[in-house]
């Protein structure tokens, strides 16, 4: 039976809820109460480090868990724009309420008003705590932060770091780990890789996890669990992701009781280098920054593939310019994107691809003088030559869309919890500040709101308000779990087939790209939940892997994490299938306006779904959480 | 695009986990595109390798765009490979030609242990980061971002040593196998800034401290780190660093 969750946002005005709720909720006191308590925290990245981090300094006995050889690789390293703030310090009129109402109209009015406020409430104090930790920022001149605009605003809000913000702010939670783990409040478990949530009497209590290099799977016990291992962008094979970014953690949580939300809403991220052939690996990304004053045009001519350098200003289209003058390069990034495709749809693409466009900067370069241009993106353009062979300084960059950030995630209420009672889901991996589009810089923002200031609280919050029975991992729960784990290892062990991971993962990529990528319609959905549903079974009866489990072997981990993938993308389907309108990243071919934009329905579609696993290839039930707006008006998303 | 590819021979370092010693395996990859990242190559191979029923080649990544760090090889002799400012992952196949033969070894260094193929134990590096390679900030304790101006000079010399990466390249280079470029950079990235000024007597000296204790050699200024770094942190970094462990040790 469906039924409707409760989100459980505080009452009273927008502006208070969080500080009133914090004054309501009660405490753990400091000391041997605090000590006392063992928290689990899966993932590295800025919400995960940030929060094992930060419940280390408040006394907690927390052990961090990442898949990488040590916490400063977790793929929060890789964002590369910037992080933003309402501070104001550019005095162009931001505010929370501005910040609080780009990201709303940004989701295209599907994510949780409380919750994005509160985001936008914390995110000043995410930037005062890196400079103190000493996040080296841009600055001016005088000496104050400096900032730059992103897409689907228009205020400068922006703190950066070069082009290697992600890396700067996960360098900063990472050292505080590093004074955790000196002091002995963080115990670190790298090369360490969750396979499976451990619930006792309904509440999560424990992991099972795996042991990378030797393979030794073991249990795990706590008094509560924090997930925060990122999103689902693999799926799609090429994304811009870390080849080991997975949804492993997540999806198991998921089979064991937490709810799945809004899995169709992906972001297709409109600046990535162009895919080149069907051996590659990963596809990468060009900071959003770049649109700050890099120029897109494709041209005018269906068909001209002719060298940029040979097409005149007036046989140009740009489009971005033409079609959406008031924030122009700058429009957010699904619109972006949408609108490359449909350039490169009608046959009007950069000379290198059929799936490619110009992004330019030779009139920045003119304006700016070639040392400015560097300064910005100096970093970025060394990348792409790397990649492509050209010059961007000379030759306009080319660009194409790709699978970049999930919105979707599991379900949590205002205090990030799951579910499953003791199940806390921070970062990317949940689905609750983002709606149905994320605005460029506003992802390092949610991790380290989440992981500095949310979890820390709301987990007190329950660690004092929930009777906890003493649990041990001799409990037959645990037992039981960790039976699974290995079951399933064993099977993966024998099917002894011929194709290899890659082979079918890149099949399952080409699925989702086609079918449930930047456009969907009902019928290549229909498509691919059969689709996908045959590979699953390829899967299991024709997978190919060498070497045992008990060694350092990533074609075992990564099959591991392809098993869920193919469960997943069956999922994300079923979402994008349910929700007949367009929103967003979620784009459906029958739901549009007269000029090719997303077409909501907000009479039927204002909800979140939130799918229940009913197990192996059973369908699964969706269950509903109502929006409401009550301190913004909703609109038809326009950037014109 | 569609060009026929290259013909690549490799010889790449084989060791079993727990093993003492391994053994270079040549291996020959056909159809090499020249767009293909080095990594992607081996990828090829190992798909191969898995195919015929063999064990694939280990070898740690993640990002495949040079920010993590997580990637490093000795290619061709080289910590990253003989192109200049890029880590093995953003090696691109068109710097060879039809019918080399590339050599493939990890990382060597006593500091980092092999754990298999061409997989190595960097913890070392997260041993010294925890002594005193930060700010003691909790949460909840910082000031405003702007109350305390940080010159744009300073800001981004504080920037330039804080783009390592952490891959090691620097320590598997340098003939005495030492680690001081990796702790020099963060030592002179909070020396640049206020926010690292209390603690800088104590954390030059417990990072130098730990960076001997894990068995890391001395510089001798060979420059050999700066000449692989993939993000080309200079040797500066390592004179300041001397200066700020001299200052710490006569403070105390």
């Amino acid at each position: 039976m469906s039924h409707n969750l409760d989100a459980k946002i505080p009452g009273g005005p927008l502006a208070d809820k969080w500080d009133q709720h914090m004054i309501d909720n009660p405490l753990v006191a400091p000391g041997g109460n605090r000590r006392k308590h063992k928290i689990i925290v899966v993932g590295t990245g800025l919400a995960g480090g940030g929060a094992a981090a930060t419940l280390g300094e408040l006394g907690y006995n927390v052990m961090n868990f990442c898949i990488q050889d040590s916490p400063r690789r977790a793929h929060s390293v890789a964002a590369q724009g910037g992080i933003n703030a309402s501070k104001n310090y550019q005095n162009d009129g931001d505010s929370v309420y501005r910040l609080f109402y780009d990201t709303i109209k940004g989701g295209d009015y599907r994510s949780r008003e409380a919750n994005v406020y509160r985001l936008a409430q914390l995110s000043m104090g995410i930037i005062d705590q890196s400079v103190a930790m000493g996040v080296p920022f841009a600055r001016e001149y005088g000496g104050t932060l400096s900032n730059r605009s992103f897409g689907g605003v228009q205020v400068s809000r922006t703190f950066y770091a070069r082009g290697q913000t992600g890396q700067q702010l996960l360098l900063g939670v990472y050292s505080a780990l590093s004074r955790q783990g000196d002091a002995g409040t963080v115990k670190m478990f790298p090369r360490h890789e969750m396979l499976d949530l451990v619930v006792v009497d309904g509440k999560a209590r424990g992991i099972i996890a795996r042991n990378l290099i030797t393979g030794e799977i073991k249990r795990y016990e706590a008094d509560a669990v924090v997930l925060a291992t990122g999103g689902y962008s693999p799926v799609f094979y090429l994304s811009t992701n870390a080849v080991n970014s997975n949804a492993t953690a997540a999806w198991r949580a998921h089979r064991r009781g937490a709810y799945f939300s809004n899995p169709c809403y992906t972001q297709i991220h409109p600046t990535a280098v162009p895919q080149m052939g069907d051996y590659q690996s990963k596809l990468t990304l060009m900071s959003e920054s770049l649109r700050n004053d890099g120029r897109v045009w494709v041209p005018k001519k269906s068909g001209d593939k002719r060298h940029p350098s040979e097409i005149p200003e007036n046989e140009r289209d740009y489009y971005l310019e033409r079609r959406y003058p008031a924030f122009g390069n700058l429009v957010p990034r699904d619109i972006a994107a949408r609108a490359a495709k449909v350039e490169c749809d009608a046959g009007k693409s950069a000379y290198y691809s059929d799936q490619s466009v110009y992004l330019d900067f030779g009139e920045a370069i003119g304006r700016l003088g070639r040392d400015v241009v560097a300064d910005r993106y100096g970093n970025l353009f060394d990348m792409y030559k790397e990649i492509i062979g050209d010059n961007p300084y000379e030759v306009p960059m080319m660009i194409y869309p790709a699978p970049h950030y999930t919105m979707g995630g599991l379900w949590v209420d205002y205090n990030l919890e799951s579910t499953i009672p003791g199940l806390f889901v921070a970062g990317e991996a949940n689905f609750s500040d983002h709606g149905a589009n994320r605005l460029g810089a506003s992802a390092l923002m949610q991790g380290l709101a989440d992981g500095y200031f949310v979890v820390p609280r709301v987990v007190a919050s329950y660690l004092a308000g929930t009777k906890l029975d003493a649990v041990n991992t001799d409990h037959d729960a645990f037992k039981a779990t960790e039976d699974d784990v290995n079951k399933h290892f064993q099977r993966l062990l024998n099917i002894k087939g011929s194709r290899t991971v890659r082979d079918i993962h890149w099949d399952l990529g080409r699925v989702m790209w086609d079918k449930v990528g930047m456009a969907r319609n009902g019928e290549g959905l229909k498509e691919a939940i059969a689709g996908i549903g045959k590979l699953r079974e390829e899967f299991w009866q024709n997978l190919a892997l060498t070497g045992t489990d008990k060694d350092l072997n990533k074609q075992l981990e990564q099959a591991n994490r392809l098993a869920d993938y193919l469960e997943l993308g069956e999922l994300m389907a079923r979402d994008a299938l349910m929700r007949e309108e367009s929103c967003g990243g979620h784009f459906r071919e029958e739901h549009m306006t007269e000029e090719g934009e997303a077409k909501r329905d907000d009479q039927k579609f204002m909800f979140v779904s939130a799918w229940e696993y009913k197990g192996e290839n059973q369908e699964p039930t969706m269950h509903k959480e109502g929006l409401s707006y009550e301190n913004i008006e909703v609109k038809t998303r326009s950037y014109k | 695009m569609a060009n026929k590819g290259m013909t690549i021979h490799l010889k790449i370092w084989r060791q079993a986990r727990g093993a003492k010693d391994g053994a270079f395996v040549d291996y020959t990859v056909q159809d090499v595109q020249p767009e293909m990242s080095f990594l992607e190559m081996l990828d090829i191979l190992n798909e191969q390798l898995v195919k015929k029923g063999e064990e694939a080649v280990e070898f740690d990544n993640d990002c495949r765009e040079g920010i993590c760090g997580t990637c490093g090889m000795v290619v061709s002799g080289v910590a990253h490979g003989t192109h200049a400012a890029c880590t093995t992952c953003e090696i691109r196949m068109r710097s060879y030609n039809d019918g080399d033969t590339i050599t493939v070894e990890p990382f060597r260094a006593s500091s980092f242990p092999i754990i298999k193929d061409l997989v190595v134990d960097r913890a070392a590096f997260d041993r010294i980061q925890s002594k005193g390679g930060f700010v003691s900030m909790n949460v909840g304790s910082a000031p405003d971002g702007n109350a305390v101006p940080v010159p744009k000079e300073h800001a981004d010399k504080a920037m330039d040593a804080a783009s390592c990466i952490g891959c090691g390249a620097c320590v598997a280079a340098c003939p005495n196998g030492s680690a001081s470029l990796f702790v020099s950079a963060k030592i002179s990235q909070f020396s640049w800034l206020p926010q690292g000024d209390p603690e800088r007597t104590r954390r030059a000296l417990m990072m130098v401290e730990q960076m001997d204790a894990e068995g890391f050699g001395d510089c001798s200024n060979h420059g050999e780190c700066e000449a692989v770094c993939p993000k080309e942190i200079s040797i500066e970094n390592i004179a300041r660093m001397r200066t700020e462990f001299i200052k710490a040790a006569f403070k105390g």
